[in-house]
C-alpha cells in the first residue's frame, strides 16, 4: 500500500512536450510511471517519448484512460488546465508549476473542492511511491521503499529528510510535496488523514515551515485524529521577522505563525519535533524503536 | 510587489473611490505650485516610503503655507526615513505627496488580504481606526469584523451592511460604503491584490467616507498580467543587493551575521541558517539559487554574497537533485576563479553524484572545503567566522 499513487496509476502530462515536461516525463518512465500519454494543444496526433499526444483531456480520457495528471504548463496557463483536468474528471491533479497568481487559485480550489478531488501543488516537486511511481521533479535515487510517510511544504528540505530516512535504512511508504503557495491544493491534514489510514506507513515526517498557520492547524488535527507517530521539524527558526506593509496580515494570523509558535503548539500537540535539520532522522530513529 | 500611497490613491481614484485632491512632487521647488493648483489654505504633506508608522516618524505634517511645503519637502527628498515598520537604516524619500486638508469625524479601519485559511479574500473592519489595530485585534476583538468574499459571487450588498453595523455607519454612509466595497473587491481582483489597506477609512465633518491613506501589496506571481502596475515598480525601497539578485532570478535577503549562505531551494535555505545559529554562528543572508544551480547563478550569487563586507566565510549547501552534484562542482570551481573569492568557502553537496562532486572539488587547488555532512559543514563555517 502507499498512498495517492502506486503502479498501476495511469498518468498523463499536461503540457507534455515542453523542455521540463520532457526531460521529468522521460525520467519517470524509467522509473516505471505509468504515463499513458500527455496533452499539448496544437500537437495532438503526434508521438512524444513514444506516447501519444492528445489535443484535449477529453481526447485523452476517451483514448488512454488516465487517472492522475501531472502539470508543467507555464503559470499563466495552469488555472485553465488544472480546471480542465478537474472538470474531465481525473480524481489526482499534481500541479508542479511555480508562480501560479493567488487569486487563480482561490477560483480553482473553490471548484475541486467543490468536486471533491484531490490536488497537490502548485509550486511543489510533486509526489512519490518508491518503487511504483513518480509524479514530480524529485531526484528518484534517494528514495527507497519503506515506512515513513513525508509531507512538506518545501522541495529540497523534502529531499532532506528522504535521504536521512533512507541512509538510516527505514525508507518511505510516500512522499508528497504540497508546495509553498498561500492557497495550496491539498493541506498537511488532507495527507495526514492519508497516511494515518495507509497500513505500510509506521510513522509520519511532516516537513514545515515559518508563515501561516498551516503547522499550527496540523497539529491540533493530529493530536485529535493521528494514531501513528508524527516526527517534524520547522525552517525558518532563524528567520527575521521582515519588513511589513500595513497590519492586515498580522492581524489576520492574529501573530501566530513563528517558528517559536508552531514548534510549541507541534510539542503541545504530541508530535516530535526535531531541534535541528540534521536530525529529522534520528529522531525518527528514537522515536520508532522506543 | 509594494505600492506607494500615492500610486495606490491613484488606483482607489480609477475605481471611484473618494481620495483628497493631491499631486506627487519629487523636487522641493515644485511644492508651490503644487500647493496652489490644489488650493486652500492648509495642506497635509506625506513622504512616500513603503513602510506604515510614517506620522509617528515626522514622515507626515500639517502645513498653513506653500513654503513650509517646501522645507518639509527639502528636509525629506533624498534621506532616509526610519519608522518602527522600517529596519535601522530606513526608506529612501524619492517623493512627497502634497494632498488638500480633510477635517475629520471619525477614524476608521478597513483592509483586505488573501486568508490561507478561509481561502478566500477577507475584509476586515473597524471601529477602531488610525491606531495600533493590532492592540484591539488582541484586547477587543468584538470591535473588528472579518467577512469572507466568495470569490465567484463577489462582494454582496448583505456584506457591506453587515461591515458597516460593526464601523457604526449611518444610513446614508451605508449606501456610500456598500458602493465602495464592491468597488475595492473589483479593485483586489482586476489588479491582483494580495493586500489593500485603508487606514484611517475617515469620516469627515461633512458626514462622508474618505480613505486617508492607500497600502497596497500586489501579487508578483500576477505581475505579467498586470503591466502598469509592473511600471510602478520603485527599486529604491528595495535593499540594492536584494533588487540585484530579484534581477538574476535569485532570491535574497541580507541579515546582520558573518556566514554568507548559498542554498538551492528557500525552505533548505532556512534550514540551513537555522543550522548555523544551531551550531553557534550568525548567517549573513538568505539566498536561494533555485532548482538549477548553473555556473552563471552561482557566479552572480557569489557576487551578491561577497558585496556584503561582513561576510568572512561563505557556505555553499546544495542538495542536487535533477542536476548533477558533478556538474555543480564544476560550476562552483569556475564561478569561484571568475568571481576571484578569496574567502574560504565551505561546500557542502549531497543527491546525485554527491562523491564525485567532492572528488573534484578537493582536487582543486582553491582553498575549498568540501563536506558532504550538513551538521559538519555547518560547524566548519562556524568555526571558520570566529
Amino acid at each position: 500500500m502507499s498512498i495517492l499513487v502506486n503502479k498501476d496509476t495511469r498518468v498523463i502530462v499536461q503540457g507534455f512536450t515542453g523542455s521540463q515536461a520532457t526531460l521529468h516525463s522521460e525520467q519517470a518512465i524509467d522509473y516505471g510511471t505509468n504515463i499513458v500519454g500527455g496533452i499539448t494543444p496544437g500537437k495532438g496526433g503526434q508521438t512524444h517519448l513514444g506516447k501519444p499526444v492528445f489535443d484535449t483531456m477529453d481526447e485523452a480520457i476517451k483514448s488512454v484512460q488516465p487517472n492522475a495528471s501531472l502539470i508543467f504548463v507555464p503559470a499563466p496557463f495552469c488555472k485553465d488546465s488544472i480546471l480542465e483536468a478537474a472538470e474531465s474528471g481525473i480524481e489526482l491533479i499534481v500541479c508542479i508549476t511555480e508562480g501560479v497568481p493567488t487569486l487563480d487559485m482561490l477560483d480553482v480550489k473553490k471548484r475541486v473542492d467543490e468536486l471533491g478531488l484531490s490536488l497537490i501543488g502548485p509550486n511543489c516537486p510533486g509526489l512519490i511511491t518508491p518503487g511504483e511511481a513518480k509524479l514530480g521533479i524529485m531526484p528518484a535515487s534517494i528514495h527507497m521503499k519503506g515506512s515513513i510517510g513525508i509531507i512538506s511544504r518545501s522541495g529540497t528540505l523534502t529531499y532532506e529528510a528522504v535521504k536521512q530516512t533512507t541512509d538510516l535504512g527505514f525508507g518511505q511508504s510516500s512522499c508528497v510535496g504540497i508546495g509553498g503557495d498561500p492557497i495550496p491544493g491539498s493541506s498537511f491534514i488532507d495527507i495526514l488523514e492519508l497516511f494515518e489510514n495507509d497500513p505500510q506507513t509506521e510513522a509520519i515526517v511532516m516537513v514545515g515551515e515559518i508563515g501561516g498557520t498551516a503547522e499550527e492547524n496540523a497539529a491540533e488535527y493530529i493530536k485529535n485524529n493521528v494514531s501513528k507517530p508524527v516526527i517534524s521539524y520547522i525552517a525558518g527558526q532563524t528567520a527575521p521577522a521582515g519588513k511589513r506593509m500595513g497590519h492586515a496580515g498580522a492581524i489576520i494570523s492574529g501573530g501566530k505563525g513563528t517558528a517559536a509558535d508552531k514548534i510549541s503548539k507541534l510539542k503541545e500537540c504530541g508530535v516530535h519535533v526535531a531541534d535541528n535539520l540534521t536530525e529529522i532522522g534520528s529522531t525518527v530513529a528514537k522515536v520508532i524503536n522506543k | 510587489m509594494n505600492l506607494h500611497e500615492f500610486q495606490g490613491k491613484e488606483l482607489f481614484a480609477q475605481y471611484g473611490l473618494p481620495v483628497s485632491n493631491s499631486k506627487v512632487i519629487y523636487e522641493a521647488e515644485d511644492a508651490l505650485k503644487a500647493c496652489r493648483d490644489i488650493g486652500g489654505t492648509k495642506w497635509v504633506v506625506k513622504a512616500q516610503v513603503h513602510a506604515g508608522g510614517r506620522g509617528k516618524a515626522g514622515g507626515v505634517e500639517l502645513v498653513d503655507t506653500p513654503e513650509d511645503a517646501i522645507s518639509f519637502s527639502k528636509k525629506w527628498l533624498g534621506k532616509r526615513l526610519v519608522t518602527y515598520q522600517t529596519d535601522e537604516k530606513g526608506q529612501l524619500v524619492n517623493s512627497i505627496l502634497i494632498e488638500e486638508c480633510t477635517d475629520i469625524a471619525e477614524e476608521l479601519y478597513l483592509s483586505a488580504v488573501v486568508d490561507r485559511d478561509t481561502q478566500r479574500v477577507v475584509f476586515i473592519g473597524s471601529s477602531e481606526g488610525g491606531v495600533n489595530i493590532e492592540e484591539v485585534a488582541k484586547n477587543s476583538p468584538e470591535k473588528i469584523i472579518y467577512e469572507p468574499i466568495d470569490p465567484l459571487c463577489g462582494a454582496q450588498g448583505f456584506q457591506a451592511r453587515k461591515i458597516a453595523k460593526v464601523l457604526k455607519l449611518n444610513n446614508e454612509q451605508t449606501k456610500q460604503f456598500t458602493s465602495m466595497l464592491k468597488n475595492l473587491m473589483k479593485l483586489f481582483i482586476e489588479k491582483d491584490l494580495s493586500l489593500l489597506e485603508i487606514n484611517p477609512l475617515v469620516i469627515t465633518s461633512g458626514g462622508l467616507l474618505h480613505c486617508l491613506d492607500a497600502k497596497i501589496n500586489i501579487d508578483s506571481n500576477a505581475l505579467y498580467r498586470q503591466p502598469e502596475i509592473a511600471e510602478m515598480h520603485d527599486p529604491s525601497q528595495e535593499d540594492s543587493r536584494e533588487s540585484e539578485a530579484a534581477k538574476n532570478d535569485l532570491s535574497y535577503v541580507s541579515l546582520d551575521g558573518n556566514i554568507g549562505c548559498m542554498v538551492n531551494g528557500a525552505g533548505l535555505a532556512m534550514g540551513t541558517m537555522d543550522t548555523i545559529k544551531y551550531f553557534g554562528g550568525n548567517p549573513a543572508n538568505f539566498l536561494d539559487v533555485g532548482g538549477t544551480a548553473t555556473q552563471e547563478r552561482v557566479s552572480k550569487a557569489f557576487k551578491i554574497i561577497l558585496d556584503d563586507p561582513d561576510v568572512k566565510v561563505v557556505l555553499v549547501n546544495i542538495f542536487g537533485g535533477i542536476v548533477r552534484c558533478d556538474l555543480i562542482a564544476e560550476g562552483v570551481l569556475a564561478a569561484i576563479e571568475e568571481v576571484g573569492v578569496e574567502l574560504p568557502v565551505v561546500v557542502r553537496l549531497e543527491g546525485n553524484n554527491a562523491d564525485l562532486g567532492s572528488e573534484i572539488l578537493s582536487k582543486a587547488n582553491i582553498k575549498i572545503e568540501s563536506i558532504n555532512n550538513l551538521g559538519d559543514a555547518a560547524k566548519k563555517a562556524v568555526e571558520l567566522a570566529k
